[in-house]
């Protein structure tokens, strides 16, 4: 038997895990190695050699921050893992390998820890990439809070595919692949203070299965992008302002689950700037929407996909109107940065 | 729903006709003022009638002085502040609560703030206690629970405020131009919509009590358009599976017992007599001002700023200097640009055409 103290030593992340001794060689041979990268072969060495096919890569980075680490519908590890690859994915890029750093707080629980990095690990596998290289620092208590994780990733181009705000013409139609808010409103409804439950789950997913297929199929597609932080209206509005052009979005065709408008509602949130991590935005010429609607409702992250809007020609000031469902129009603005709840 | 707005928007529309000049509805509340923005109702409304957003934005009308307050309080080691979301970014002389990292905490209910002050005994935990009779109620309780557990790390700044005396404010000045209240379905679960009878009686102005979707804002309005072309001047409800004439009296008990009403400023409309709820007596003990000594001062609102004007119905916001120039959501100068409800913030967000 162990005493307590060595015992707690073990469940518990110490500063000594992060000091590229027998700990951090411990932590990354029995716990990060064995649930990101099951197969893992090659020595362990300061850089991992990839063997890529001729033509352009695409290359990423994204750190992951989220609060709660924990949530209906992933944790963290997932997050980090989709993010990148979404990142790569709706750049026409086939991702085929990622990093991982973890930055972990003093007195972090091992066996959390080892959830997340069974995350990591689930969703690399599903999502076809490997994990191929890492980092582990450990940082004092309250320096971190819990675990922060960067991932970077590298996928490769896909042929005869070319996604550019400079593609983007008036007439394009506006496609996304399901119901948007999901993700941020199911994040706020958990976190800590907040006496506001919800059953909303994130839309959290890796859509490299779907973009690749859809790509492959349909090289002509202008432009994508994962309307995550900011929401659709930040996506929306990063198109007009990089192409000049006008875009007009209808109210009616929106995908909104009620229960995530429900909870957008009571806090006074705007759904189309709530984040999403499971979701694309594609601008697609009209001749082509057709197909592309049927390959997208094929595949399980797509079954809701429609089209909400198109791509107008600006009269004066390039704008993201919508027309509401009475008929109405309005102006969809770039959100200020972070949804706050409101009094009443 | 489609046929009852399109009827909605049918006696709108005839009712306008037979007006045949400009009428000013004045929607008080500010969730009334995004819904309309937010649905586009303005631009299927004739243009003889024109929708301005009155004095029903917590934020907005907040004065200075107080926000000054929070900031500072914010400052200090032994205090957590827990607070409503909106009032977050407001900007006080020194900052806003969002320059005070670490010591600010954004909460959804009175009840999260005693729970803070229950999990941090070593701390303050300060609640701004902003909104109307809404949120009143909610501090109430949370006043009475500290004082039977004996919470005496918790303690709130109360700016809440009553909705009917600022009605009464704004057609009390001899310029205004409102035909009517469309007035807010949520105050009027609490107080009743009879509450509203005083200003119909005194200033023969309509008032019509609505919800806030966009279908039950068109049928308010309906009302309103057929009332004034008819010459009339009533108390009326839209919102009756809701509201009742008299309210929720379990409510207003709660606040009768902890709050009395004072004398209290208001941003842009300045002092009204018996339009802020203070702490009785005997909940004085947690009462920040008292707890901190910070005296009430007159503090020198911004110059240029014409909220007061926007929140009285008598300017539109763009017709401000300061309106999407110097005064926008990033850099706001005035209340109204602060808030998402804030007359100005919602105007730039959702009709402003230009940079």
């Amino acid at each position: 038997m162990q005493s307590p103290d060595k015992q707690r030593d073990k469940d518990r992340i110490l500063l000594a895990h992060g000091g590229g001794g027998q700990l951090t060689d411990e932590l990354i041979r029995e716990l990060v190695i064995p649930n990101v990268n099951k197969s893992m072969t090659a020595e362990l060495t300061d850089s991992a050699r990839i063997d890529v096919p001729e033509g352009s890569i695409c290359f990423t980075t994204d750190s992951y921050v989220v609060k709660p680490l924990f949530f209906n519908g992933g944790d963290i590890g997932k997050l980090a893992v989709c993010g990148t690859v979404n990142d790569l994915a709706v750049a026409g890029a086939r991702p085929i390998a990622i990093s991982l750093s973890l930055i972990i707080e003093e007195g972090f629980e091992v066996r959390l820890l080892k959830k997340i990095l069974s995350s990591v690990g689930k969703a690399a596998e599903e999502n076809n990439v490997e994990v191929v290289t890492g980092d582990t620092k450990t940082v004092e208590k309250n320096a971190a809070d819990g675990v922060f994780i960067n991932t970077a990733g590298i996928g490769v181009c896909l042929p005869e595919v070319e996604l550019a705000f400079g593609k983007i013409q008036p007439g394009d139609e506006i496609i996304i692949n399901g119901g948007i808010g999901d993700h941020g409103l199911a994040l706020i409804s958990q976190r800590e203070g907040i006496s506001f439950q919800s059953q909303l789950e994130s839309d959290c997913a890796g859509l490299a299965g779907l973009t690749c297929r859809l790509l492959e199929a349909v090289p002509e597609i202008r432009f994508m992008r994962d309307p995550t932080r900011g929401g659709v209206a930040g996506t929306l509005n990063d198109i007009v302002f990089e192409t000049g052009h006008s875009i007009e979005i209808n109210q009616n065709a929106l995908p909104v689950n009620p229960v995530a408008q429900a909870a957008a509602d009571l806090l006074g949130f705007d759904i189309l700037n709530v984040a999403n991590e499971g979701k694309f935005i594609a601008v697609v010429p009209p001749d082509w929407t057709g197909k592309i609607l049927q390959i997208c409702r094929e595949h399980p992250l797509g079954k809701k996909s429609v089209v909400i809007g198109a791509v107008k020609a600006a009269s004066e000031m390039p704008l993201v109107e919508m027309k509401t469902s009475l008929g109405g129009k309005r102006i969809v603005r770039m959100p200020y940065g972070l949804e706050l709840p409101r009094i009443c | 729903m489609l046929e009852r707005i399109e009827k909605a928007e049918k006696e709108i529309k005839s009712a306008c006709e037979r007006l045949g000049r400009r009428i000013n509805i004045m929607e008080v509340c500010g969730t009334h003022t995004v819904s309309i923005f937010r649905d586009g109702i303005k631009s299927i409304l004739p243009d003889n009638l024109k929708l301005t957003s009155g004095p029903g934005c917590p934020v907005c009308v907040t004065d200075q002085w107080y926000i000054d307050c929070v900031v500072e309080l914010a400052g200090r080691d032994d205090c957590i502040i827990a607070t409503y979301g909106d009032m977050v970014r407001v900007p006080g002389h020194s900052g806003s609560l969002e320059t005070r990292p670490g010591r600010v905490k954004v909460i959804f209910s009175s009840e999260d703030a005693l729970e803070l002050a229950r999990k941090n005994p070593d701390k303050t935990v300060v609640f701004v206690a902003v909104g109307f009779e809404t949120t009143t109620p909610a501090t109430a309780v949370a006043v009475r629970e500290a004082d039977s557990e004996g919470i005496d790390n918790f303690c709130i700044l109360s700016g809440h405020k009553l909705v009917v005396p600022a009605m009464d404010a704004v057609l009390s000045n001899k310029n205004h131009r409102i035909d009517a209240f469309l007035c807010p379905g949520h105050v009027a679960v609490i107080i009743g919509y009879g509450a509203f009878g005083k200003i119909v009686r005194q200033y023969k102005t309509p008032c019509v009590v609505a919800g806030f979707e966009a279908v039950q804002i068109l049928e308010g309005l309906a009302v309103i358009c057929e009332q004034l072309a008819a010459g009339q001047s009533e108390l009326e409800s839209v919102y009756k599976a809701v509201v009742t004439r008299q309210g929720n009296v379990t409510a207003q008990k709660t606040i009768a017992e902890c709050f009395e009403a004072a004398d209290g400023y208001w941003r842009g409309l300045g002092k009204i007599a018996k339009s802020s709820q203070k702490l009785k007596e005997q909940y004085r003990r947690f009462d920040a001002f008292d707890r901190f000594g910070l005296k009430e001062e007159h503090v020198e609102e911004l110059r240029g700023c014409r909220c007061g004007e926007v929140i009285s119905g008598l300017i539109e916001p763009p017709a401000c200097r300061l309106f999407a120039k110097e005064c926008t959501p990033r850099t706001p100068v005035g209340p109204c640009m602060v808030s998402a409800e804030g007359a100005c913030a919602a105007w730039y967000k959702y009709e402003n055409k230009k940079k």
